[in-house]
C-alpha cells in the first residue's frame, strides 16, 4: 500500500486547475475588495472547518470539501455504522459495520484524497464546549435531529463576542427528507438563525393515543402501541434504546402480534425500527444535491470569490422540481438571537423590588408583572404561586447580592412578545 | 470572509444578548410565570430549581369528579416547544380518557401539539377532561363503555373509584380526602 506516501505528496500541477478558475479572477458580483490568486487560495492552508454529522449528508459533505481543497477538516458524529447505511453512505464498507462513523469516514477520506487531514470525534456535539468550536472558521451541519441543530445554533449565537470578530462562525445547515431538501447559511446574530424558523418545521407524525390503544388501522399504529404503551407498562422505568436490536425485536414481536389480531399488514422489523427511531426516508441523490450546495456556499464564504446564499435555499422534488431561494427574516422575539439586550445601571442600594418597580416605570419597554431569572437562578417569579412564594423573600434583598456586576438577567412578562435581557451595571 | 463582520458593525442593534440559558428553559420560564390558573388548579415543584419537572394538581369543582384531587407529572424535554411535554396521571383512576398506566388521551399532548401552544393550554385541556369525559375517543375502553351504556352507573363507579374502591375487579387509588 502506497497510501502513506500518497497522503504526504505535495499538490501536483493542475490539481486545482478547475477550482482555481474562480479564484484567479473576480466574477461579475465579486466584492471589490477581493484579492484574487494567492490570498483567495490561502483557504487551503489556513481554514479549519467542522462537519457535524457523518451520515448521508456528512459523507457527501466530507468528500466535496476534500476535493475542493479544504485540507483541515474535523468531523463529529455520535453514531456507529449500521448495515442499512451502506446503500448511500459511501465512505463505509461492510467491514466497517459497528465502527464509529466519524472515524471510518475520516480514515476513508484521508486514504482517498492526498494531503487532507480529517480529525474525527466520535461522540455528541454537546460533549464539546466553546473552546472547541472557537477553533473553526465555519461549521457545516448534516444532521437529522432538530434538537442537535437547535443546540449548535444556540451555541454559535452565544459565542459571538462583540470584541472579537473571529468569534462569529458561519453555520451552514443542510437537511433532506425524501425528494425535499434545504440548505441555509446562518451568520449568527446577523441573519435569521435556526431557532427563528422553528415554526416552519413540519410536524412530526403522531397518532392519537386512543387510536393506538383501541382502533389501530395502520402498521405504524401497532408499532406505536408497542413502544408508547406496552414498553412502559411491561418494562417499567427501563429506558428504551432504539439502537439496541433486542429492544427493536421485542417491540416488533408485540407489534406483529397485534397487527395479526387486527388483520393489519405491513409490520416489519425495519418499519418498527424506522417508526421508533423516527427515521426519515433518505435518498442518496437528494443528499448529494443538498450537500453540494452546502459545500459551494462554504467555499464562497471562506474564499469570498462570489456572493453566497442569502440565506435559505429550498428544493421540493416531489412534484416535478421546484426550488426557491429567499431571505428568511430574523424573528425579533427569537429566544436565541432575538430579544434586546438592555444595559441598565442600578444603584447598589436597590432591592429586587425597587428594581422591578423601575422596570415597570420605564416607558421604552412597557413591561407589566416581570419575572426575573439570572442564568438558572430564579430571582423573582410572578407565578405559579409556589414559585412566587419561594422567590418572594428575594424582593427585599439587594439586587447586588443576587446578581453579579455585568451579568445578565432574562425578563419575561405577558406584555413582552418573548423575553428581554438586561445587563446590570452597579453604580 | 471579508464582508461578514462589517455587516455586523453596520447593524444598529449590534449589542446582542448572550443566552446563558437554553431556549427551552427561557420558554418554560415564560410559560410558567404567565400561568393563569383558577383555584381548581395548582402546581407543585418538588425541586423549585428544576422548572422542567413538576406536578400539576387539578381539584375539579364541578362535574362527576368533584371533590377529588388528581396529580399529573409534567416532564419537559430540552427540545420544548418543538416537542410537547410528557404528561402522565400519577394516581390510577377510572376515566374514559386516561388508562390504568396514567397515559392521557388529549389531542394537544400528541398529534395536535404546536409550538404556539403553551403549558397553560395543556393544563386547561386536562381540566376539561374532568368536566367533560369523552367516551367516543376512549383510552380506558371499559370506562368509556360504562359511560355510554348507563350514565348513572358510570357516575356511581366514578364515586366508588375515587374513594379507592374497585370497579370490575380493578383497584383504584383513593384521590379524595
Amino acid at each position: 500500500m502506497a497510501t502513506a506516501t500518497v497522503a504526504q505528496a505535495a499538490d501536483w500541477p493542475g490539481r486545482y486547475h478547475h477550482v482555481d478558475q474562480v479564484l484567479e479572477q473576480p466574477g461579475p458580483r465579486t466584492d471589490e475588495a477581493w484579492m484574487p490568486g494567492a490570498p483567495a487560495k490561502s483557504f487551503r492552508e489556513n481554514i479549519k472547518i467542522l462537519v457535524i454529522g457523518a451520515g448521508g449528508l456528512g459523507c457527501e459533505i466530507l468528500a466535496n470539501l476534500a476535493l475542493m481543497g479544504f485540507k483541515d477538516i474535523h468531523v463529529i458524529d455520535m453514531d456507529t455504522i449500521d448495515v442499512s447505511n451502506l446503500n448511500r453512505q459511501f465512505l463505509f464498507r461492510p467491514s466497517d459495520v459497528g465502527r464509529p462513523k466519524a472515524i471510518a469516514a475520516a480514515e476513508f477520506i484521508m486514504k482517498r484524497v492526498p494531503g487532507v487531514t480529517v480529525t474525527p470525534y466520535h461522540g455528541k456535539i454537546q460533549d464539546k464546549g466553546t473552546d472547541y468550536y472557537m477553533q473553526f472558521t465555519l461549521v457545516i451541519c448534516g444532521l437529522d435531529s432538530v434538537e442537535a441543530r437547535r443546540w449548535i445554533n444556540a451555541t454559535l449565537v452565544d459565542m459571538v463576542d462583540e470584541e472579537n470578530q473571529d468569534s462569529l462562525k458561519p453555520l451552514i445547515d443542510g437537511g433532506t427528507e425524501g425528494f425535499r431538501g434545504q440548505a441555509r447559511v446562518i451568520l449568527p446574530t446577523i441573519t435569521s438563525c435556526y431557532e427563528c424558523s422553528l415554526d416552519m418545521l413540519n410536524k412530526q407524525t403522531a397518532f392519537p393515543i386512543c387510536t393506538i390503544a383501541n382502533t389501530p388501522r395502520l402498521p405504524e399504529h401497532c408499532i406505536e402501541w408497542a413502544s408508547v404503551l406496552e414498553w412502559p407498562r411491561v418494562r417499567g422505568d427501563e429506558k428504551m434504546d432504539t439502537d439496541n436490536p433486542d429492544h427493536i425485536t421485542w417491540l416488533y414481536n408485540l407489534a406483529a402480534a397485534r397487527a395479526k389480531d387486527f388483520k393489519i399488514e405491513g409490520v416489519t422489523w425495519a418499519l418498527t425500527q424506522g417508526v421508533v427511531k423516527n427515521i426519515i426516508p433518505a435518498i442518496a441523490s437528494t443528499n448529494a444535491i443538498i450537500a453540494a450546495s452546502c459545500c459551494n456556499e462554504a467555499f464562497k464564504i471562506v474564499t469570498s470569490c462570489a456572493p453566497y446564499l442569502d440565506n435559505y435555499f429550498m428544493m421540493i422534488g416531489t412534484d416535478g422540481v421546484y426550488s426557491y431561494t429567499f431571505q428568511h427574516e430574523k424573528r425579533p422575539e427569537c429566544p436565541v438571537c432575538g430579544g434586546e439586550l438592555l444595559d441598565i445601571s442600578v444603584p447598589r442600594s436597590w432591592t429586587v423590588e425597587r428594581f422591578i418597580e423601575s422596570l415597570i416605570e420605564r416607558q421604552d419597554i412597557q413591561v407589566k408583572k416581570p419575572s426575573l431569572m439570572s442564568g438558572a437562578k430564579q430571582i423573582y417569579f410572578q407565578a405559579p404561586p409556589q414559585l412566587e412564594a419561594a422567590t418572594r423573600p428575594n424582593l427585599e434583598k439587594l439586587l447586588s447580592d443576587l446578581v453579579a456586576d455585568g451579568s445578565e438577567m432574562t425578563v419575561t412578562a405577558t406584555t413582552l412578545p418573548f423575553n428581554l435581557n438586561v445587563r446590570i451595571t452597579y453604580i | 470572509m471579508i464582508k461578514i463582520w462589517s455587516m455586523k458593525k453596520n447593524e444598529e442593534q449590534a449589542a446582542k444578548k448572550k443566552p446563558k440559558t437554553s431556549a427551552a428553559q427561557i420558554r418554560v420560564q415564560k410559560d410558567l410565570t404567565e400561568l393563569e390558573l383558577s383555584s381548581t388548579m395548582k402546581t407543585n415543584f418538588p425541586d423549585p430549581a428544576d422548572l422542567l419537572n413538576f406536578q400539576f394538581i387539578i381539584t375539579p369543582d364541578e362535574g362527576m369528579y368533584t371533590g377529588a384531587s388528581f396529580t399529573f407529572s409534567f416532564a419537559i424535554s430540552t427540545n420544548y416547544p418543538h416537542e410537547p411535554p410528557k404528561v402522565k396521571c400519577v394516581p390510577k383512576i377510572y376515566h374514559p380518557n386516561i388508562d390504568l398506566e396514567g397515559n392521557v388521551c388529549l389531542n394537544i399532548l400528541r398529534e395536535d401539539w404546536k409550538p404556539v401552544l403553551n403549558l397553560n393550554s395543556i393544563m386547561v385541556g386536562l381540566q376539561y377532561l374532568f368536566l367533560e369525559p369523552n367516551p367516543s375517543d376512549p383510552l380506558n375502553k371499559e370506562a368509556a363503555e360504562d359511560m355510554i351504556k348507563n350514565r348513572a352507573t358510570f357516575i356511581d363507579n366514578v364515586k366508588h373509584s375515587l374513594r379507592g374502591g374497585q370497579v370490575k375487579g380493578v383497584q383504584f387509588d383513593r384521590v379524595v380526602n
